[in-house]
C-alpha cells in the first residue's frame, strides 16, 4: 500500500524486509519492531513537551496581556531549548540525608507514569500503540504511579515541607481519583467497550453530546489530578515553599516540570479521545494522517481549556477543594453515572437516543442548581451575624504629634 | 529462548528481588517501595497468562491504593523508620536450613500434580474475556449473589471507616 494510505504498514514492511534480508529469526525482528514502535511514541511525548511548554507560557503570556518570551529564536520559539540547556548545566544537589535511591527515582517515575499512558492512545484508525481491551483502566491505574512518585519525593527530601506538601499533593489526587474513574465509567458504558479504539470507533455521535456535564466533570478532575490551578495548593510558591519538589534542582526538576506539562496534554488528548471523538473526522479512515491531525487539534482545544482555567481562576484553599470533592463532585457523578446507565439501556438502539440522554443531563443540571440554592441559603441564615467592633482611630493629618 | 519465556525470567527474578529485599531492608520506607516493585512484577505475571483486566485491576488496587496506604501508615505513625535493628539474628543458618527443606517439599508435593507441565489453554482471541467477566459478575446462573454481598461489606466498611475517623463532638462550655 501507498505512503498516504497506511504509512506505519509502509515503514514497518522496509524494515521488516531490511531485517530479514540481514538473516534475522523472526522473533528478533518482531522484538526490534516493536522496541523502535515503543521508543517512537515515547519520543513524541518526550519532544513534544517542547513545544507544549512554549505553547504554554505564550497563551499564559497573552491572557496576562503581555507577549511572552520573543527574544530567543523567532517568536520565543527556542526559549525552551534553553531552559532545558540552562537546567542541565545546574548543580544537582542531594539534601545530605536524603533518601538517595527514591530521591533519583522520584523524577523518572514521575515521567513514566505519563509516557505509559501514551501506549493506548488511539492516533488514527489503525495506529495505537497497545490495543488492550482494558485501555480505560490501564490509564487510571497507571497514574497510581505518579501519585507514588510524589510521596517519594516528598518523603526523601528529609524536609517538613517537602513532606508535608507531598501529603497534601497525595491526599488530593487520591480524592479527585474518586470522580475520575466514574467519569471514565461514563465513556466506557455508551460505547460498551473498556478499549480506547472501540470507544473512538463508537462515537458516530461525540460523546460529549450524549454526557456533556461528564465530560466537564471529567476536566475538572483531571485538573486537580494534574496539581494544576486553581488546585495547585501543592507547589504554590506564597504557601509552601514549593511542596514536593523544594529540594529538586537542575534537571530533576526538569523532570518534575515536563511531566506535568505532559500529562496537561495528555488530559487534553484523553478528552478528545474520550468525548471529543478522537481521531473522528472527514476522510480520517482513508488517510490516517487526517486521522491524527484531527486528534491532536481536539487536544489542543483541550490543552487549551486547561491553560485558560489556569490564567483565570484563583487558587483553592485545601479543605474547600477536598469538601468540593467528597461533598458535591463525587455524589454528582454517582447519580449521573446512574442515571446514564438507566437511560441508554432504555434508549438504546432507538434515535432518541441522544435527546434522551441530553434530557437527562439537564434534568441532572436543574437539581443540582436547586440543591446548592437551598443550601446556600440555609448557610446564609444560620451564619453568626458578624459584630461591630470598635476600631482604633487614625490620627488626624494635620495635628502635631 | 522465546521471548515470552526470557519476559517470564525476568520478571519472576524481579519479584524473588523485591521479595528478599521487603524483609531484609532496614528502612521500612525502602522496604514498603520494594513490595510496590514485586506487587508490579505479579501484574507481569498476569499479563504473561493473557489476564490482561486483573494486570492492571492488580496495579490499580494494590500498588494505587493498599501499598499508598501502607507507605502513608509508615510515614505517620513511626518516628524511627531508619535505624531499626537488622532483621538478621543468630539463628539465620537454622531458619535458611528450614526454609529450603519447605520450598523442596512443596516443589516435591505440586509437581506429583499431574496437571503441572499443562500447556494454558488457548483462548480465541475475539473473545472478549473483560465482556465474560462482567457478565458473569450479575447473572443469576454465576456470581451475582456473591458480589452483590461484596458490595454490602464495603459499604459496611466505609461507614465504619468514617465512623472511626470522625472528630470527636466537643462540649460546648
Amino acid at each position: 500500500m501507498t505512503f498516504w494510505d497506511d504509512p506505519i504498514v509502509f515503514f514497518g514492511d522496509v524494515l521488516v524486509d531490511l531485517m530479514a534480508a540481514l538473516n534475522m529469526p523472526p522473533s528478533l525482528i518482531n522484538f526490534i519492531s516493536t522496541l523502535i514502535g515503543v521508543v517512537a511514541v515515547a519520543s513524541f511525548g518526550l519532544i513534544g513537551v517542547i513545544f507544549l511548554i512554549w505553547v504554554e507560557r505564550k497563551v499564559a503570556a497573552r491572557f496576562q496581556d503581555r507577549i511572552g518570551p520573543n527574544r530567543a529564536g523567532p517568536y520565543g520559539l527556542l526559549q525552551t531549548l534553553a531552559d532545558i540547556i540552562k537546567l542541565i548545566t545546574k548543580e544537582d544537589s542531594i539534601p545530605e540525608k536524603a533518601d538517595k535511591l527514591a530521591f533519583n527515582i522520584a523524577p523518572v517515575l514521575s515521567v513514566v507514569s505519563v509516557l505509559l499512558i501514551w501506549a493506548v492512545v488511539p492516533f488514527a484508525s489503525g495506529w495505537i500503540g497497545t490495543d488492550i481491551n482494558v485501555g480505560v483502566l490501564y490509564v487510571a491505574a497507571v497514574g497510581s504511579f505518579g501519585i507514588l512518585s510524589i510521596l517519594m519525593a516528598g518523603w526523601s527530601s528529609n524536609n517538613k515541607y517537602a513532606l508535608l506538601g507531598a501529603f497534601r499533593a497525595v491526599a488530593q489526587m487520591i480524592s479527585y481519583e474518586v470522580p475520575l474513574l466514574i467519569t471514565l465509567l461514563i465513556p466506557v458504558l455508551l460505547a460498551r467497550s473498556m478499549g480506547m479504539m472501540s470507544i473512538v470507533e463508537a462515537q458516530t455521535v461525540p460523546f460529549i453530546l450524549l454526557a456533556p456535564i461528564p465530560a466537564l466533570l471529567f476536566l475538572i478532575s483531571s485538573i486537580a489530578e494534574l496539581g494544576r490551578t486553581p488546585f495547585d495548593l501543592l507547589e504554590a510558591e506564597s504557601e509552601i515553599v514549593a511542596g514536593f519538589h523544594t529540594e529538586y534542582t537542575g534537571m530533576k526538576f526538569g523532570l518534575f516540570f515536563a511531566g506535568e506539562f505532559l500529562h496537561a496534554f495528555t488530559v487534553g488528548v484523553l478528552t478528545a479521545v474520550l468525548f471529543l471523538g478522537g481521531w473522528r473526522g472527514p476522510g480520517a479512515e482513508t488517510y490516517p494522517f487526517l486521522g491524527m491531525i484531527y486528534l491532536m487539534g481536539k487536544a489542543f482545544l483541550g490543552y487549551f481549556i486547561i491553560m485558560w482555567v489556569r490564567s483565570t481562576l484563583p487558587r483553592i484553599r485545601i479543605d474547600h477543594m477536598l469538601a468540593f470533592n467528597w461533598k458535591f463532585l463525587t455524589p454528582l457523578t454517582l447519580s449521573l453515572l446512574i442515571m446514564t446507565a438507566i437511560v441508554d439501556k432504555i434508549y438504546s438502539e432507538t434515535a432518541l437516543r441522544v435527546p434522551a440522554l441530553l434530557t437527562g443531563n439537564v434534568v441532572i443540571f436543574i437539581i443540582t442548581i436547586v440543591i446548592l440554592r437551598e443550601t446556600s441559603r440555609r448557610q446564609q441564615k444560620t451564619r453568626k451575624k458578624f459584630k461591630r467592633r470598635p476600631v482604633a482611630k487614625a490620627p488626624v493629618a494635620g495635628k502635631a504629634s | 529462548m522465546t521471548g515470552l519465556q526470557a519476559v517470564f525470567l525476568l520478571a519472576a527474578a524481579t519479584i524473588l528481588f523485591s521479595a528478599y529485599m521487603v524483609v531484609t531492608r532496614n528502612n521500612l520506607i525502602h522496604a514498603a517501595l520494594f513490595l510496590v516493585l514485586g506487587l508490579f512484577g505479579v501484574a507481569v505475571l498476569f499479563v504473561l497468562l493473557e489476564a490482561g483486566f486483573l494486570a492492571v485491576i492488580q496495579i490499580l488496587v494494590y500498588i494505587g491504593a493498599i501499598a499508598i496506604l501502607m507507605i502513608f501508615a509508615v510515614m505517620l505513625t513511626r518516628g524511627d523508620v531508619e535505624n531499626l535493628p537488622s532483621p538478621n539474628n543468630a539463628n539465620s543458618g537454622w531458619i535458611a536450613l528450614l526454609s529450603v527443606l519447605f520450598f523442596s517439599s512443596l516443589v516435591l508435593l505440586i509437581s506429583s500434580w499431574p496437571e503441572f507441565n499443562a500447556v494454558r489453554p488457548y483462548i480465541d482471541p475475539t473473545r472478549d474475556t473483560v465482556v465474560e467477566l462482567g457478565v458473569a459478575l450479575v447473572s443469576p446462573e454465576a456470581f451475582v449473589i456473591p458480589f452483590e454481598v461484596a458490595s454490602v461489606l464495603l459499604l459496611a466498611a466505609m461507614i465504619g471507616a468514617i465512623m472511626i475517623a470522625r472528630p470527636q463532638k466537643k462540649d460546648k462550655s
